[in-house]
Formats: C-alpha cells, structure tokens, sequence
C-alpha cells in the first residue's frame, strides 16, 4: 500500500512535468491545428539555458529558492522569445501552404535545434546543477516526500494556474480561445490573429521551458536529444486528454505520468515507453477526442 | 514485342550488369550509400501511395519497415541459412544466391503488409491529424515489441548471421538487387495508380464524400492503399536488413518515419518521380555535406526549412518528372491520348 503511494506520488511529479510541454502542444494545435514537433527541443532548450544561466550566476554552489525563480525567469523568457521566432520564421510563411508543409518545417525546426545543441552544448550528457538540496521533508513509514518532488509539484501548479487565469480571464486569453473557435471569424472581429498565434507560441514555448527546468532539478541528467521522447509523449498526453483543451492537457499529463510511473513500478520498465502508444491508439480508436475534447463534425 | 520496348529492356539489363560490376569499381563506402539511396526511394515511393495519391496521413511508416527488416532477417537466420547451404552445394554459388534472395524479400513484405492490414483496419476510420497520430503510435508500438523480443536480439540488435550455418554469408550488398528492386517498386505502385483503376485513389484523396458517392468503396481503397505501401516499406526493410548485415531498432523509430514523410512532402504529395529525387537527394545530402564537419545537419536541416517555405507544394507538386503516369494501362493511354489530363 506504501508503495502505491508512493508510485502514485512520484507519478504525479512526472506527470505534471509532462502537463506543462502538454499544454504548448495543445495551445498550439487549438489555434493552429499544427502539431509542433519542434516543442520537445524548446524544452530542451529551457532545460539547457537553465543550466548555463546556473553556471553563470554561479547558483550551483549557492542552493536556494530564489536562485531557483531567477534561473526560471531568464530560461522561460529566452525560450519564448524562441517559440516567437519559430514562429515567425517557419510557420507564419505556411500559413495558406495547406497542413503539411508546416509539418515538415517543424521537423526541419526540431532537427535544427538538436543538431544545433550538439554542436553549441556538445552531445554529451551534462549534469544540471542542484538549485535546491535534496532533503526528506515527508516520511511516513514508505512513503517519502522530497523538497524536490515538492518543488516540482508546486512550480507545475503555480504556472498552470497562471495559465487557466490568463486564458479564462485576460484579453489576450479571450483572443485565444475565440482564434481556436473560429479564426477567420475571430479576424473579421477585429482579433489580430497573427499576434494571438505568435502570443500562444510564447505561452506554450515558456512552460516547456519550465519543465525543462523542473526536469533538470529531479532527473539531473541533460543531453541535446533529451526532448525527442518527452516531447513525444507529452504530445500522447494532450491526445489523451482532448488535443486543443487546455484542462485536458493537465489531466492527460498527469494520468500518463501516473500510469507509466505505475507500469514500470509493477510490470517492468521495457513496456514503459510502449504504454505510452498503446494508450494512445486506444484512446484514437475510442474516444479520437480524448477525454475533454468536443466531438467535431467534419467541415466540408 | 514491339522494336521499343525491346531496345529499353536491353537498356534496363544494361543498366543492371553495370550496377552489377559498379561495386568492383567504386569504394565500399559509396557502395553503402547507393544502397542506402535505393532503399530510401523504396520506403519513400510505397508511402507516397498512401500519402501522396490516396490522401490518408501515416506517419509510422518505418514501423513496417522495421517489421519487414526484422522478419526477413529472422527467416534469414532460423531457416534461410540452411537452405542456401544447400542450394549452393547444387547450383553455382551466384545463381544460388539469385534464387535465395527473393525468399527474406516477400517474407519481410509480407509479414509487413498483415501488420499493416491489422492497422489499417482500425485505424483508417480516423481522418486527418487523428490517423496521422494513431500510425506514429503504431509504428513506435510495433518497434518497442520488436525490442522485446528476445529471438532477434532485443536491445543488442541482431545481426545477419547463422549459429548453426556459420559459413554462410547472409548479406546481399549488390546494388543490382537493390535497384531492381526500386524499379519493380516503383513500376508497381506507378502502375496501380496511373492504371484505370487508379483513379480510385486519387478521387478519395480529392474528396471522400464524392469518391464515396458515385460508388468507390472508399474504406476497401483505403486498406488496399495502406497494404500495398507496408508491403513494399517491408521489402524496403529486408533490403536495408541484407545488406547491413545487422539492424538494430533504434534505425526504425518515428525519425526514420519522420524522414520518410519528408521525402514524400518535400518531392511533392502525388508525384512519384518527386518522392525519388527527394529521396535520393536527401539520403545523399548528409553525405556530401561531410566536408563540414559538425555543421553539416545544421545546414541540412536549414536547408529542408527554406526548401519547404520556398516550396510549399513540393519540388514537383502532382507533376512527374518522367513519363511514369504512361506505366498505367495502355488501352487508357490511347484512350486519353490528345486530352490534356489533369
């Protein structure tokens, strides 16, 4: 029972990481209907730009919160301005080209980034400095809880709070969810739709940035190809929990965490990236929706 | 037998014997990397028929690829060593090999096309980015399984050689096998899409509803569609597997099915001469571009970005190159001869 509880804890940890890259996919696709392959590499990005910012500022040998906000402030800014240029330059010029080119380009854009941090970062593993200390804050009988898991949860839940009250409640998040409704409609009211895509963009591009850097607290361990599977399943996640629902990329997230976390705990840890794409093909052949999505009528 | 096509099928055998006695000549590297290129154009031709003419959207095209290589390495290994021992024992080496090759190919394609049945079935009631989603989801699935079977080597990867038979060499490097394979590939596929009957695929890509309305069984050419192409991404697979002599399933995962759908988009969805060039162009790039050292995939990648923004449909759009549509029935041909086709 323990260590249900425990599996379950730590799988919601992993599953809130894989919320957060969910959520740029599914902003994304609900005013683009793109899947942006390339947003697994802006999470490595985020993860890579907080290690550097770390060694800079010399925060490695100084642990501490507020080093921890600093390193989360300049990594989610630099990775937005990243996601707004991504933008601009590969997706923007397709914007009429049909839904593949942009497709293309976006796996052009991953490749690019990859082949880029092997080149700027080197392809070796980096370790990404402790900004907090590891220590046991919880412990009862099995069952234990570090600060990290802690600081990883409530980071995750900070930013998508931020995020539920931009969408539901700012002008620009109004913007957005009328650009996903119906974008020409949205346009001929006046919304300007360019700045909401490029404004998405840089929501989206910004948690992945913070995941990445929540990754680099708990799984210390940072290479250049580090977003391919991630960034894949995170995408899993926001199928699963409705493509294009902003509630539904949490829930799907953390369920997909929890749900591995549990496979590889009590079956064996080979079927851990598979689970991932069975559930997905179930869920396509079930409910295509997800769980939050609306069923959509085909337009002519 | 008319004087034409005569003198081009004595082009074709041409062309083969000096394929044939090319690796002699050439340095085993470029010998790869032809290879390598000829079962690109494989992979990329089978999938521009789901793609390209039928309209569907499968990104889990290496899945069958990687089912095929490892099916027809398997039937290799376990019981293809031991018949080539014995076929070499009554027939001269080389004819022997001729003879034995054809086998691990239609294995590899068939055990390939009966996933791909398994998938399409399901799966192609989906449209759009939702079957695009669930093939990338196949295909992974497909290549995690074979990872964990333990039979053809799991995780260390498999390699092309028999304990029990350990003096017969397995491999099949020979560019002729591989380009006639390529040719007979992409005769079939320009066949069956430019034939009559092709133009069944095309009017589901056009518009389903209408290809549905005036009587095609949409579902039944999408299968079809879907079986074909596994089919020949398997016998694509058995080729890589030969003539690597060892596969690994890290070379089938959703990259190499990403890569795939590049050939396709960026040669031109409905062009099958557009999927070649692309093909063959982008398996050689990386090649080419060694003299820069770590920079080489920066500007590859940069280069596939400006290609598909200056290009948005395709190095050739619909159009081909060479007169493939012309492969398609004759008695049409004449038929259609003097009406601008579309």
């Amino acid at each position: 029972m323990d260590n249900l509880i425990q599996q379950l804890l730590n799988g919601i940890t992993w599953g809130s990481i894989y919320a957060l890259i969910a959520l740029g996919y599914t902003m994304v696709y609900g005013v683009l209907r793109l899947i942006n392959f390339a947003h697994g590499e802006v999470y490595m990005m985020g993860a890579m730009t907080g290690y550097y910012t770390a060694r800079w500022l010399g925060l490695a040998t100084a642990p501490g919160v507020a080093g921890l906000a600093l390193v989360l402030a300049v990594s989610m800014l630099a990775c937005g301005l990243l996601g707004a240029v991504i933008e601009r330059v590969a997706y923007r010029p397709l914007r009429s080209a049909g839904r593949l080119a942009p497709l293309i380009t976006a796996i052009g854009v991953s490749l690019l980034l990859q082949n880029t941090g092997q080149l700027v970062f080197g392809a070796d593993p980096k370790f990404f400095p402790a900004l907090v200390r590891s220590e046991e804050i919880f412990r009862s009988g099995a069952i234990a809880i570090s600060n990290i898991q802690l600081t990883v949860l409530v980071t995750a839940v900070v930013l998508m709070a931020a995020l539920e009250y931009i969408v539901q409640r700012t002008r620009f998040g109004r913007a957005m969810r009328a650009v996903s409704y119906d974008a020409p409609a949205a346009a001929l009211m006046g919304v300007p739709v360019d700045r909401v895509i490029i404004g998405t963009f840089v929501l989206g591009s910004m948690l992945a940035a913070a995941a990445g850097i929540l990754v680099g607290l708990s799984n210390p361990k940072i290479e250049p190809l580090m977003g391919l599977m991630p960034g894949l399943k995170a995408f899993v996640a926001a199928v699963l929990g409705g493509i294009g629902s902003v509630p539904g990329a949490m829930v799907g997230g953390l369920l997909l965490g929890v749900i591995e976390t549990l496979v590889t705990g009590y079956l064996s840890s080979t079927y851990r990236d598979a689970i991932a794409f069975v559930i997905l093909v179930v869920i396509l052949l079930y409910r295509p929706t997800g769980i939050f999505g609306q069923p959509q009528t085909e337009k002519a | 037998m008319s004087r034409a096509s005569l003198v081009r099928l004595a082009g074709a055998g041409l062309a083969l014997v000096a394929l044939h006695e090319l690796p002699l000549a050439l340095n085993p590297y470029f010998v790869t990397i032809l290879a390598r290129i000829g079962i690109a154009i494989i992979a990329a031709v089978s999938l521009q028929l789901v793609n390209g003419f039928t309209g569907q959207f499968s990104i889990g095209h290496a899945g069958f690829m990687g089912l095929g290589a490892y099916a027809s390495a398997a039937f290799s290994v376990y019981l293809g060593a031991g018949a080539l021992d014995a076929l070499g024992g009554a027939l001269p080496a080389g004819l022997a090999r001729l003879v034995y090759f054809p086998f691990p190919l239609v294995c590899g394609g068939a055990v390939a096309a009966a996933a791909g049945l398994v998938v399409a079935v399901p799966t192609l009631r989906l449209r759009g980015d939702y079957l695009a989603i669930a093939t990338l989801g196949a295909g992974e699935i497909i290549r995690i399984a074979i990872l964990n079977v333990d039979a053809v080597g799991g995780a260390r990867g498999f390699s092309l050689a028999s304990a029990a038979h350990p003096g017969v060499d397995l491999r099949f490097d020979s560019l002729a096998g591989v380009y006639g394979v390529a040719a007979l590939v992409i005769a079939a596929i320009a066949r069956l899409v430019y034939a009559g009957g092709g133009l069944a695929f095309r009017a589901v890509r056009e518009d389903e509803t209408a290809a549905e309305s005036l009587g095609i069984a949409t579902t039944r050419v999408k299968v079809e569609a879907f079986l074909v192409s596994s089919f020949f991404a398997g016998v694509a697979g058995a080729l890589f597997a030969h003539s690597e002599g060892y596969i690994h399933t890290n070379s089938f995962s959703f990259v190499r099915s990403f890569e795939i759908v590049t050939f396709v988009v960026l040669g031109g969805l409905g062009s099958l001469s557009g999927a070649i060039v692309a093909a063959a162009v982008l398996t050689a790039a990386p090649e080419l571009l060694r003299g820069l050292g770590e920079w080489r995939m920066i500007l590859y990648s940069l280069l596939l970005i400006a290609a598909m923004i200056l290009r948005p449909q395709g190095l050739l759009g619909q159009r081909e190159l060479w007169p493939l549509s012309r492969i398609g029935a004759p008695e049409a041909r004449e038929k259609a001869d003097g009406v601008p086709r579309a």
